[in-house]
């Protein structure tokens, strides 16, 4: 099992560890209901290291990266980021990512931690004749996560760039404590927030400093369970729960990532066929009208026929109340339908509200 | 910490005698593992269990968890506040975080059951 370089430092503070991925990652240091709130009234220091960095560099970069993914990458430049996808031929998930432009030549894709192995194979096997290198530098970089309305405060004074003109999915190369790092206004859990990424061998100074430069502004450090809650509520996609190989791009409410008019991509020709034929299911957010907590794969129903299952299900720290996502055919994704979710052999009534269920305050 | 009057089943929950009643809840050590606790189903009142069937379920944030008879008879009392505030499982598992009361129907049961001391050493090695 794998640990991260920051590891030392979950020990320490004693947090409950759990294995995800093939790594031994924090799950909760104090309880995921104050670290969830923390995140959304001040602060939290994720180590998320075990996210997979995979570099793409050569003269067919662009093209390359072009190719595999339906955003368009010819808007990006050095210093800019977007959210995009690995894509099947079917338009379906192989990963969703981000892409980083860090030069005319050089992409980074940040990649889900179950993935990264597959990501990079996919990713070499479709090489083809691009002349790119692609390179896994997964091991080699450490990943954090500083989120919550007071992340600037605490992140500048340890930066000799002005964050407040780095404007969202925007980043740069700087030092924190004399070591470099990229950090990009990218996060995971609707708030604003930095993630913060180095090769340096030894992190744990960068984490503490952040952590000491912080504490006044009550800043936390939050693990994988408060991640998870955090991105639901913000209906961010969990690859395996969400989206996977089974559900197009189209069919998970992200049209806005794919650019049919950029040129080909894999999958393009599947999605725009879907476009012009119609959803037969689309993924919406719902809230339980009755007691209950809904869970990934608890069976859903309408008008007693099971149509699919819970894709991703939880009660909200920050609402107070159950809520979820999952598939639903297209005729009943109207926001107001009323279904029902079975939890232990008993129908409970869910009904399809608007979403993001949680949007942070400009 | 565990409290000697109490008895204790591997599955981590604990039954108090009182006045012919079992009070039963879960332990201090079963809240830490769980977490934050966020919704706890109870059963109705009146209903039967027979020892080890499953009377309800204590949720946390990451998971979900069937609380075990300990004892065999009928429902009398159910824990309402739970419903509103389940996070008492934490904040207080051996006292205001009870979740049910039971007339025990065989008081013999009980022998089946952990000490304190015994629970303890259980949990021990558990941790080991």
């Amino acid at each position: 099992m794998k640990k991260t370089r920051i590891f030392s430092i979950h020990q320490k503070l004693k947090a409950k560890i759990i294995e995800f991925a093939g790594w031994e990652m924090p799950v909760e240091y104090s309880s995921i209901v104050d670290e969830h709130l923390a995140v959304r009234t001040k602060a939290g220091l994720f180590d998320v290291s075990h996210m997979g960095e995979i570099m793409v560099t050569g003269e067919d970069a662009l093209n390359f990266v072009q190719y595999l993914t339906p955003n368009n990458v010819a808007k990006l430049f050095p210093g800019k980021a977007h959210y995009s996808a690995l894509t099947t031929p079917q338009g379906t998930f192989i990963d969703d990512l981000l892409v980083y432009c860090l030069a005319e030549n050089q992409y980074l894709l940040v990649v889900n931690a179950a993935n990264t192995e597959k990501d990079y194979q996919w990713i070499v096997s479709h090489q083809g004749s691009y002349k790119v290198q692609v390179e896994n530098q997964s091991d080699q970089v450490t990943q954090l996560a500083l989120q919550g309305p007071r992340a600037q405060e605490i992140l500048q004074p340890l930066v000799p760039v002005d964050l407040g003109e780095m404007k969202s999915f925007r980043f740069t190369w700087t030092e924190i404590e004399g070591e470099k790092v990229l950090v990009s206004r990218t996060g995971y859990t609707g708030e604003d927030g930095f993630e913060i990424y180095t090769y340096s061998a030894n992190p744990v100074p960068i984490w503490e400093t952040i952590m000491v430069q912080g504490k006044e502004l009550g800043l936390v450090p939050v693990g994988l369970g408060a991640r998870d809650t955090l991105r639901l509520e913000a209906c961010l996609m969990l690859y395996g729960n969400d989206i996977d190989e089974t559900t197009t791009v189209l069919e998970a409410g992200l049209s806005w990532i794919v650019k049919f008019k950029k040129g080909d991509f894999l999958g393009r020709e599947a999605l725009l066929r879907q476009k012009e034929e119609g959803l037969k299911r689309k993924i919406v957010g719902f809230e339980l009208l009755e007691r209950g907590i809904p869970r990934p794969h608890y069976p859903v129903y309408i008008s007693n026929e099971e149509v699919g299952q819970v894709t991703s299900g939880t009660f909200s720290p920050f609402f107070k109340k159950s809520i979820g996502l999952t598939y639903l055919p297209l005729d009943y994704t109207e926001e107001g339908t009323i279904f029902e979710i079975g939890i232990r052999g008993k129908r409970v009534k869910a009904q399809v509200v608007p979403t993001p269920f949680y949007k942070r305050e400009k | 910490m565990y409290p000697n009057d109490y008895y204790y089943t591997q599955d981590h929950e604990w039954v108090k005698v009182e006045n012919g009643l079992g009070v039963v809840g879960i332990t201090d050590f079963a809240q830490k593992q769980l977490g934050d606790v966020v919704f706890v189903e109870l059963p109705e009142v009146n209903t039967q269990f027979e020892f080890h069937q499953v009377l309800g379920v204590v949720e946390s944030v990451k998971a979900v968890s069937d609380i075990y008879s300990p004892i065999s008879g009928e429902v009398v009392e159910v824990n309402q506040a739970l419903n509103d505030n389940p996070e008492l499982i934490n904040e207080d598992p051996h006292g205001e975080g009870w979740i049910v009361k039971i007339k025990i129907k065989d008081e013999t049961e009980l022998q089946r059951l952990m000490s304190a001391s015994e629970y303890e050493k259980y949990i021990e090695g558990i941790e080991e």
